[in-house]
């Protein structure tokens, strides 16, 4: 044990934490000791989870200021819902077909990255920002006009950009269902995901996102990051590995957006706005940039937070954000770092050795 | 050092002490109705329907489901709607429209009493489902919701499953009711507004020739547009279509209107963006017949807009706050005691939801402490059944299919000289 490395430890308390969290919540929701509350969250949490760690990806390890995350997660859900529901004879067995559901998103998600990172990491700083937003906002507008439906014959797709067309132009046969209605967005979804699924998700996208970081494609992330211009000159294909981290990120996103489609019988695009990017870059944000586990613990607290404050009414919200604002001082305090060092003083050692 | 200590105690005590004020605001919510009513005394005493301050509804008299019993004990409704983010105007509307009929049902004294309790869902899918939970937690035996459309299609896949029994006030879409026997709407469905628009039209503009301009991105302006389109076929001679994002100018859709030369302009939306249509139609000297859906409820109080737009605008809503009889009076008096503003159409479907069920409850002699199930399976009975009918603020003698829809005729209101009229 001892003379294993301080990132790989941190990485294995990261895996044990999550699975121990798994393994109290499964044992406490088989005694029937949680609420119908606190069942509700535990799919999303696990969503969000998976999306925060993505996006530190990009943000905290590449760090490239994306803000159109979400879009990818909303490619992920639909076509997500699309594979499932079209698959629903050929795949009756409703876990295999969650796991297809999830591939098939993060695998659209992923060709999405790829296209959109062509022209968008040949920017830098404030332009990717603005450029980001903008796809996502490109995204959500096309699955807003996007018509799906699927009978005997197949899948069948309108595009209803001039807004003329509905459901009827997809001419579906007798049992033909419509799966992405516009506007309306995916209803009449058959429900698959559940928390174990959550949990297996957001152990696979920690294990390739600690794994990646680790290695030498992320060591040459970071060296991007640090300084381009010096990483270029050892000869570092810039392009290449800040898509590598795009793309993997836009596939994790897409996986986690499957899971979040399949997990309400209804689900329109507007859920992927720039509300939703932006509240996972502060899932990442509070987390704290490049800490996979503070993602982890940022996104689960942030995200039952404004649930579990429900209490206070008509104040939620208000309460929500002065807790945001308390923790970006607090952890931002010098004077409270040092206390934290005093108390634990083998802290202080590890923020010199990184 | 110190110092700085000493600030972040200050800041963190000052905190604790905002929480302290807010959870006393948090308990003094619950609405002033009687305290905890005993629901096991024998309801010797007399009948709550004595008239009064209910609404003209009707006993159903005689039927296949005779009142097993008399109706008493205090019943847990929750409510699910946005109370926050772009929506919470509805939410709010439609939240307070039950408060106020809980409130009178409460003074009324009678042996059914209510609890209401109302969670926000923002508008959002997977918040409506965690309100949704938090109220099953809560004991939640009826649902009032949800307000909006997305959220509810998901919240009622989950009330079918639990067996609870639900009536939204305003939640339209066909997709709501579809397949589940437990949901019932009061309001019309998005189609049959759409049906209605073009009936209306049909018979009183023959020969129009018919432009629609509607919300590409709203299930709502959707759905009736497409029912709207579907029936008039060739009259249309343009259709514009606008998101959330460009809802503030709209010169390009209503200068292709007048071009396209269309003497009427449907208008399948909530009355916001049709303030900014009726104001740039205005500044071009285009005048058209406007017609608007029930979401143009509403038009003649947005502030900062020159009601006079409105003069001759024609809505097509089951409720006006500018009606005389009795029941609106009151309702729209207490409405503005508590918000200071006229209530809409959200509000008076949200009232028009509780005394519903309570009608509903007294019919079929519930008790509070019967389980969920058997409630929702007796107000599932009692709502589709011939003899049940209601009253109240957005319309006469409705009734429900099995689909659960609501049957009520659609009002036509002209805007003339300020005021709703009939035409």
């Amino acid at each position: 044990m001892k003379n294993l490395k301080k990132t790989t430890k941190v990485d294995f308390a990261t895996y044990i934490g999550v699975t121990l969290a798994f393994l109290i919540v499964s044992v406490l929701q088989g005694r029937d000791m949680l609420t119908n509350a606190m069942a509700s969250w535990l799919v999303p949490v696990c969503c969000f989870i998976v999306m925060a760690v993505s996006l530190n990806l990009v943000v905290g390890i590449s760090g490239e200021l994306s803000l159109g995350h979400a879009g990818f997660m909303s490619i992920g859900a639909f076509s997500g819902i699309v594979a499932s529901m079209s698959l629903s004879e050929a795949i009756p067995l409703a876990p295999l077909r969650l796991a297809v559901a999830m591939v098939v998103g993060a695998a659209c998600a992923a060709v999405a990255g790829f296209l959109i990172g062509i022209p968008v990491l040949r920017l830098r700083g404030d332009y990717l920002a603005i450029v980001t937003l903008a796809f996502g906002q490109i995204i959500k507008d096309l699955i807003t006009c996007l018509l799906v439906g699927y009978d005997k014959r197949g899948l069948h797709f309108v595009f209803n950009l001039d807004g003329l067309r509905s459901v009827n132009d997809l001419h579906l046969e007798e049992g033909g269902v419509a799966i992405i209605k516009g506007a309306q967005g995916a209803v009449g979804v058959t429900k698959l995901a559940s928390f174990p699924a959550g949990y297996i998700l957001v152990m696979i996208a920690l294990v390739v996102v600690l794994n990646m970081i680790r290695s030498r494609t992320g060591r040459a992330i970071m060296a991007c990051r640090d300084n381009r211009i010096a990483a270029e000159s050892v000869g570092i294909n810039v392009t290449k590995y800040k898509m590598i981290a795009f793309v993997v990120s836009a596939a994790l996103a897409g996986a986690a957006g499957a899971l979040f489609g399949l997990s309400y019988s209804g689900l329109a695009s507007s859920r992927f706005d720039f509300n939703t990017s932006i509240m996972v870059l502060v899932y990442v944000v509070l987390g704290g940039l490049g800490n996979i586990w503070g993602s982890v613990i940022g996104a689960a607290v942030l995200y039952i937070l404004p649930e579990a404050l429900r209490e206070f009414a008509d104040y939620r919200m208000l309460i929500y954000a002065i807790v945001l604002i308390l923790v970006m001082l607090a952890t931002n305090n010098d004077q409270l770092k040092a206390l934290v060092g005093r108390i634990i003083p083998r802290r202080k050692e590890a923020e010199t050795n990184g | 050092m110190k110092k700085s200590i000493i600030r972040f105690l200050s800041l963190a005590l000052a905190l604790v002490m905002v929480l302290a004020l807010c959870a006393c605001g948090g308990e003094t919510q619950q609405g002033p109705g009687p305290a905890e009513n005993p629901n096991t005394e024998a309801p010797a005493t007399e009948p709550a329907d004595d008239g009064g301050n209910e609404p003209a509804g009707d006993e159903p008299s005689g039927g296949d489901n005779e009142p097993a019993g008399e109706a008493s004990g205090t019943f847990k409704l929750g409510g699910i709607g946005p109370m926050t983010g772009g929506a919470a105007q509805y939410g709010m509307a439609a939240m307070t429209g039950a408060q106020i009929a809980v409130d009178e049902i409460n003074a009324l004294g009678g042996p059914v009493q209510f609890e209401f309790k109302a969670e926000d869902d923002v508008n959002v899918t997977d918040t409506a489902i965690n309100a949704y939970g938090r109220l099953k937690d809560w004991g939640m035996q009826v649902l009032v919701g949800c307000v909006t459309t997305t959220p509810c299609i998901s919240v009622a896949q989950e009330a079918n499953t639990d067996r609870i029994f639900a009536l939204t006030p305003s939640a339209s879409s066909t997709d709501v009711t579809a397949g589940r026997d437990n949901m019932f709407q009061m309001c019309f469905t998005d189609p049959n507004q759409g049906l209605s628009g073009a009936e209306y039209i049909k018979t009183n503009f023959p020969d129009a020739k018919i432009a629609v301009i509607y919300k590409n991105d709203d299930a709502y302006s959707v759905g009736i547009r497409d029912a709207f389109a579907g029936q008039m076929g060739d009259s249309i001679v343009y259709e514009g279509t606008f998101t959330d994002d460009t809802q503030t100018d709209f010169s390009v859709q209503v200068a292709a209107a007048k071009d396209a030369g269309a003497d009427v302009v449907y208008l399948p939306m909530y009355y916001q963006p049709a303030t900014v249509i009726l104001n740039q139609a205005k500044a071009i000297g285009y005048a058209p017949t406007f017609i608007g859906v029930d979401g143009m409820d509403g038009i003649l109080d947005q502030e900062n807009f020159d009601a006079s737009l409105a003069e001759g605008v024609l809505v097509m809503s089951p409720f006006a706050a500018s009606s005389t009889d009795e029941l609106t009076v009151n309702f729209v008096a207490e409405y503005q005691k508590r918000m200071g503003q006229l209530p809409n159409q959200f509000a008076a479907d949200g009232y028009d939801c509780v005394y519903a069920i309570y009608n509903a409850i007294q019919a079929a002699g519930l008790t509070a402490d019967m389980s969920t199930a058997d409630i929702c399976e007796a107000l599932i009975a009692t709502f589709t059944s011939d003899s049940f009918s209601y009253s109240g603020l957005t319309g006469q003698g409705m009734t429900w299919s099995t689909n659960g829809e609501v049957t009520k005729l659609p009002m036509a209101f002209l805007i003339k000289d300020g005021v709703y009229t009939t035409p």
